[in-house]
């Protein structure tokens, strides 16, 4: 792999020096079929306002396969790669890391020499993962400082458990499963770190077994879905300590620890509570050795009529918020919290992270809703992945949960579209007039060029 | 009188080349200073990282004074140089490596033992191994007692010239330069480091 003169100019020592990195002029989304009948592809978008090509798709990679169900995604390198105890600042920040949810591949995509037309270079094989991890379906990627970190939902054969397992900086080999004593830990979802208090912190969903017929109402209605949190050592890779939420929280998604790495503290969004169909945000933070949980957020359900609403939802006459992502900014000032079942982003100011205050708010789609934008006419789906730039200014966003899923509660079909909001130093929150790309496919994660608020980790404050 | 002083200045040459690195452990005492933001964490941050980098020298300097005294000089040098060049192949081929297992959370001991690792996967001690050649260790000692001493007094001067860089640096990066620096100075001499360490194997190898 090329090396560098000087450290990759995308990589910054501490959050505080990213957010003055230069304004990103491009994106990358991912975007599937859920038929299985055509590659899922990763699109490139022009986000340079300069540019004549502004809000177009100006580069396209198709898969070599059908039927992955492209999900998230990472980097090969980040800031991490600044961290002192295994520094290796002169890796590139330049290869995309692509997991097939569904098929388990993941495909190494490299971003030069032309960042807007990459090109798939390797394929990490599910025989690969599944020999030398023992897991299967991979979904967060977090570059690492000593390696890549990859989460999955479960073992091969749809069962548990799920887990983390690492592939090496430089050739993407899988070295193994990151866990050497996991506890109680079963179910797996997203995972990230405090580096400077050298934890890792993993959250659940469900095996694949139990979501990829789509969400099963005698599991969720049982509170058999994830909701725990767990804390690793994450040098030494063991379990520390589980914390649960209780057993009505079901579905503990998202993580976004506080950037800065002095702080002890991160989000979690929680997508449903069966008690009301609330969801919620939940502070987790270091108290005396321990690390404890506290609810910051709750966001009530809308009422509705019954036959307004999909089959699934229409016993509780009710429309659940379904906080499915969450992001906050680079500066730990900002959270972003998608209700994708309501339709709305919000936007809290949490400089004090246990007295959240809303402070703005897009409403988009939703079920009963379908709000549109100016000319757009109604839309479905609603705000779910939300990305944000390195100085906070400006959001992405686009509207597919997840193939299963999304039928379920879009059974019309959902219609994919992805949108761009400003978000003001006041606090407010507004979309971009004219930008509102609609997608042949269904967009899901959304990465900006040379980094955002959720593909870095640092080690400095 | 310059026979024997070069190899003292190559030793302490080293050093600084040693301490301005900041991947040998300035930047690690900085981290751990701005963690804690203290500026006592930086600098006690420097006494184990030294001690570690120390002994991956003492390590070197030991097995070149027993082997000197052991076998003919041809012989060593022929190691010493043939060690060199693979370490240097090493470095070309692996050139990401690093000790596994550590986190910015390391205590004191696990401060030292990282700095030693690094130290010695970078090849630091080796690199004096034909230097060492350089000084009249072995020829002139008589007991085992003597042969520490120099070598204790060969580790020691490297060592002081590293520390003292190191401690500079790293007080001047946390004091007022800020870590913004890495993103402009930190320069990759990865493959020149490859270079001297294949140069050096060479040279000593026809020196021999």
């Amino acid at each position: 792999m090329a090396t560098l003169l000087r450290p990759d100019p995308t990589f910054y020592p501490s959050p505080r020096l990213a957010i003055d990195s230069p304004p990103e002029t491009l994106a990358y989304m991912v975007t599937f079929d859920p038929a299985r009948q055509s590659p899922d592809a990763l699109l490139t978008v022009d986000v340079d306002p300069n540019s004549a090509s502004y809000r177009q798709v100006v580069g396209k990679v198709e898969m070599p396969n059908v039927g992955d169900e492209l999900h998230h995604f990472g980097w090969n390198a980040c800031s991490s790669a600044l961290c002192p105890y295994a520094p290796h600042p002169h890796i590139e920040r330049r290869y995309l890391l692509v997991p097939g949810l569904r098929s388990s591949r993941i495909y190494v995509i490299d971003t030069k020499p032309d960042p807007r037309q990459p090109k798939v270079v390797h394929t990490i094989t599910p025989e690969e993962i599944a020999r030398k991890a023992g897991y299967s379906r991979p979904h967060t990627i977090h570059c690492g400082p000593d390696g890549v970190y990859v989460s999955a939902l479960g073992a091969p054969d749809g069962g548990g458990p799920g887990g983390v397992f690492i592939l090496d900086h430089d050739n993407f080999s899988v070295k193994g499963r990151f866990e050497l004593d996991r506890g109680p830990q079963e179910l797996a979802y997203d995972f990230w770190w405090h580096l400077g208090y050298d934890t890792a912190i993993t959250s659940e969903w469900g095996t694949p077994a139990m979501v990829e017929n789509g969400v099963q109402a005698d599991i969720l209605l049982a509170g058999q879905y994830g909701h725990h949190l767990h804390i690793w050592d994450l040098p030494r890779r063991r379990h520390k300590q589980a914390i649960d939420l209780g057993k009505e929280q079901q579905m503990v998604l998202e993580l976004r620890p506080a950037h800065d790495p002095t702080k002890a503290y991160g989000f979690v969004g929680v997508v449903t509570s069966l008690a009301d169909l609330s969801a919620s945000v939940w502070v987790w933070y270091l108290e005396g050795g321990q690390w404890a949980v506290k609810k910051v957020i709750e966001i009530p359900a809308e009422p509705a009529e019954a036959d307004q609403l999909p089959p699934v939802i229409q016993p509780f006459k009710a429309v659940p918020p379904l906080v499915t992502d969450i992001n906050l900014s680079l500066d730990d000032q900002w959270l972003y919290v998608s209700c994708w079942g309501t339709g709305e982003l919000k936007r809290y100011d949490v400089s004090d992270p246990f007295q959240p205050r809303e402070t703005g708010s897009v409403r988009l789609g939703g079920i009963v809703r379908r709000q549109g934008l100016d000319g757009s006419g109604p839309l479905n789906g609603g705000p779910q992945m939300v990305e944000l730039s390195r100085d906070g200014k400006r959001v992405y966003l686009t509207n597919s949960l997840y193939a299963a899923w999304d039928e379920q509660f879009y059974p019309e079909g959902l219609k994919s579209w992805f949108v761009k909001l400003e978000s003001g130093a006041d606090g407010g929150l507004k979309a971009e007039e004219g930008f509102f790309l609609e997608t042949e496919q269904r967009a899901h994660q959304i990465h900006l060029e040379g980094g955002d608020a959720s593909s870095d980790s640092y080690c400095y404050p | 009188m310059t026979q024997t002083l070069w190899p003292w200045l190559a030793l302490a040459g080293l050093g600084v080349y040693h301490g301005i690195n900041p991947g040998m452990g300035w930047l690690f005492a900085v981290s751990r200073g701005l963690q804690e933001r203290s500026r006592r964490a930086v600098l006690s941050s420097l006494v184990p990282i030294a001690l570690g980098h120390e002994l991956s020298i003492v390590v070197v300097v030991i097995v070149v004074a027993v082997t000197q005294s052991l076998l003919p000089p041809h012989t060593v040098r022929l190691m010493a140089a043939l060690l060199l060049v693979a370490f240097g192949v090493y470095t070309l081929a692996r050139p990401r490596s690093h000790p596994r297992g550590f986190g910015m959370r390391v205590g004191v001991f696990g401060l030292a033992l990282w700095s030693f690792l690094m130290s010695s996967a970078h090849g630091a001690g080796l690199m004096l191994a034909p230097v060492l050649l350089g000084l009249p260790v072995a020829s002139q000692f008589t007991d085992l007692r003597q042969l520490g001493a120099t070598a204790a007094l060969a580790a020691t001067v490297h060592v002081t010239a590293m520390a003292t860089t190191m401690g500079l640096v790293a007080v001047v990066v946390y004091e007022k330069l800020g870590l913004g620096l890495l993103r402009r100075s930190w320069f990759n001499l990865d493959l020149a480091w490859s270079v001297v360490l294949l140069t050096t194997g060479a040279v000593t190898l026809f020196t021999a």
